[in-house]
């Protein structure tokens, strides 16, 4: 009897460790970020920093452009890839026959795990081609092209996470559904995604947090011109991102100069960005959560 | 898609060759012979990677016990790994600027400068682009935005995409320096904000090759068959000069740069004997067959 409360506690201990341990690292990090970033505001003046020009081996350091770049790409994969994943989930999980859903889960987990590089290699020698010939546009490198393969990244990442929500829904309440008279298609969109929905939303913030932190595919699509997008047309321009600045700029500063400190400041920026985001989604989440217990008690 | 082979090819290679070694490794009962044997760690420019590559294989082959491990990154990249004391040669199609020498000096480090090569820049077009030529106060006015139609140098009413290098590239700074300010130390022109900032030349030929709105540069020896390159004047008026070995030592291609090679302080042992030899008249041989331009008139 002791032994196994012994065994108890060091697995209840390491299990918090654990669970306190990711909590700690990403502490740490947003410590070191803070520690690496924060000097840019002392040595750049806040003018600069956020004015519209970046180009900082002449000293300008305006992170508006990026900032504004990164949203464009990341609202662009959102728009392509939140209605696709959910549907594609829907149907993989409420209408497709079983054999069909055995080809197609797998099909897109492999889609998921194709290397971002690669796909950026189709965006330049394929996509940007295309895009260009059909909008007309002066160049197909665009934050377009970037949203289009960003959607493709994330879209298996909200399959996977909806499908899973989507199938944690008990039976009975879609039974209860059709007995009651619902077609399928509203026993799917009043019961079942309801019922999902905390799952779902977190299958939509994962997707929007692949989609805002990849790297390698924006820098090689988008063109990486440093422009503040100024209106719905600049999905069809060519945009930087915060990260395409970073990878692409990282390699080449001296650390502890201005441009170091600055390209951490960008870092900063993207941590706080995707905090605000996921706080957002939790906060909704529990907001609904409340509701819907104050309506059944 | 060369610069990023060769350049990833070369740690694969000291991969395969370090795992060579071991498997050579002394075996209990046989006498070891201790094969004297020298790393050099060269990085740096990616205008200087494929040359860079071409000279350590040849001087491996002729001098089995040296192994040379190349790879590029960028001219600050290169002298950034320099200062930090990672490499014994960094490449550099700049020549070393005045901070970063202070910087290797505050670390102790006194950067020697060889003269290794000579490389034209050429500016280049889609092949269905019928422009062709352009003076440097063109080129700067299509690069700082101030002409942003084809029509307005000769050539189809199309608008312009102007594509350059990232700026870690020293090809990038090379040209803001010499071609958009005109060599002028107090001209402040920048490129335009629209200038799409592309992190290999790899991306700038693709461009190039499939749209026909698109102007770029890039080292002469980069330059492939299926893009048309612009023969540029320094005077408006002419004469318009192709960029070739014989026009650059004959000095009258007016976009030309030396290439470096910087070593830690004064080289000694295997790496000064690396570095003799690449001015030598064979190594210099290479030189011309990669399409640069030999020191060695």
């Amino acid at each position: 009897m002791s032994e196994t409360s012994a065994g108890e506690w060091l697995i209840t201990r390491l299990i918090k460790a654990a669970g306190y341990s990711a909590v700690l690292f990403v502490l740490l990090i947003f410590l070191f970020l803070i520690r690496e970033g924060a000097p840019a505001l002392l040595e750049i003046p806040l003018t600069t920093l956020f004015s519209t020009r970046w180009y900082p081996i002449e000293g300008y350091f305006g992170i508006l452009p990026l900032i504004g770049g990164s949203l464009v790409v990341t609202i662009g994969a959102g728009l392509i890839a939140v209605p696709l994943g959910l549907s594609t989930a829907i149907y993989i999980r409420e209408i497709a026959p079983r054999w069909m859903r055995e080809i197609l889960k797998p099909l897109v987990e492999v889609l998921g795990g194709l290397p971002s590089v690669l796909l950026g290699f189709i965006g330049i020698l394929v996509f940007a081609p295309f895009i260009r010939e059909f909008f007309n546009l002066p160049t197909g490198l665009t934050a377009f092209t970037g949203a289009l393969l960003l959607g493709a990244i994330s879209i298996p990442t909200i399959v996977s996470v909806a499908e899973d929500a989507l199938d944690a829904v008990p039976q009975t309440y879609r039974d209860a559904a059709l007995a009651m008279g619902a077609t399928p298609w509203q026993t799917i969109w009043r019961v079942t995604l309801p019922a999902a929905r905390s799952g779902v939303l977190t299958a939509v913030m994962l997707g929007v947090g692949r989609a805002i932190g990849e790297t390698m595919t924006v820098m090689m699509v988008t063109g990486n011109a440093p422009v503040l997008p100024t209106g719905p047309l600049a999905l069809f321009k060519p945009a930087r991102t915060m990260t395409a600045t970073i990878a692409a700029e990282m390699g080449e500063v001296a650390s502890g100069s201005t441009h170091y400190h600055a390209l951490f400041f960008i870092g900063m920026v993207l941590f706080l960005i995707s905090l605000a985001v996921n706080m957002t989604a939790a906060a909704v989440v529990f907001r609904q959560r409340r509701r819907a217990e104050r309506i059944l008690s | 898609m060369k610069p990023f082979l060769r350049a990833g090819a070369a740690p694969l290679l000291l991969a395969g060759l370090l795992m060579l070694m071991a498997c050579q490794g002394p075996t209990p009962g046989t006498p070891v012979v201790s094969q004297p044997s020298a790393l050099i760690e060269n990085k740096g420019s990616d205008t200087l990677v494929n040359l860079a590559l071409a000279w350590a294989e040849t001087y491996q082959a002729q001098n089995p016990h040296v192994r040379i491990s190349v790879t590029g990154g960028g001219s600050g990249t290169g002298l950034a790994a320099l200062i930090n004391g990672t490499v014994d040669i960094a490449n550099a199609s700049r020549p070393i600027k005045q901070e970063e020498l202070e910087r290797a000096k505050a670390d102790g480090i006194e950067p020697v400068e060889f003269i290794v090569a000579r490389d034209a820049i050429a500016i280049i077009v889609n092949p269905n682009n019928p422009v062709e030529r352009l003076s440097i106060d063109q080129l700067s006015d299509i690069y700082s935005g101030k002409i942003n139609n084809w029509r307005e140098v000769g050539g189809e009413d199309r608008p312009i995409v102007r594509l350059s290098r990232e700026t870690n590239s020293g090809t990038h700074v090379y040209f803001l320096e010499h071609v958009l300010r005109k060599g002028n130390k107090e001209d402040r022109t920048l490129f335009s904000t629209d200038t799409l900032l592309l992190p290999s030349s790899e991306g700038i030929s693709a461009e190039i090759r499939q749209n026909p709105n698109a102007i770029g540069y890039d080292g002469l020896g980069y330059v492939t068959e299926d893009l048309k390159v612009v023969a540029v004047a320094k005077d408006p008026a002419g004469p318009f000069i192709m960029p070739s070995a014989e026009t650059v030592n004959a000095k009258t291609y007016p976009i030309a740069r030396d290439l470096y090679m910087y070593t830690p302080g004064e080289p000694q042992g295997e790496v000064a004997r690396y570095l003799a030899w690449i001015l030598s008249p064979q190594a210099q041989a290479i030189v011309t067959e990669l399409g640069f331009v030999p020191i060695v008139p």
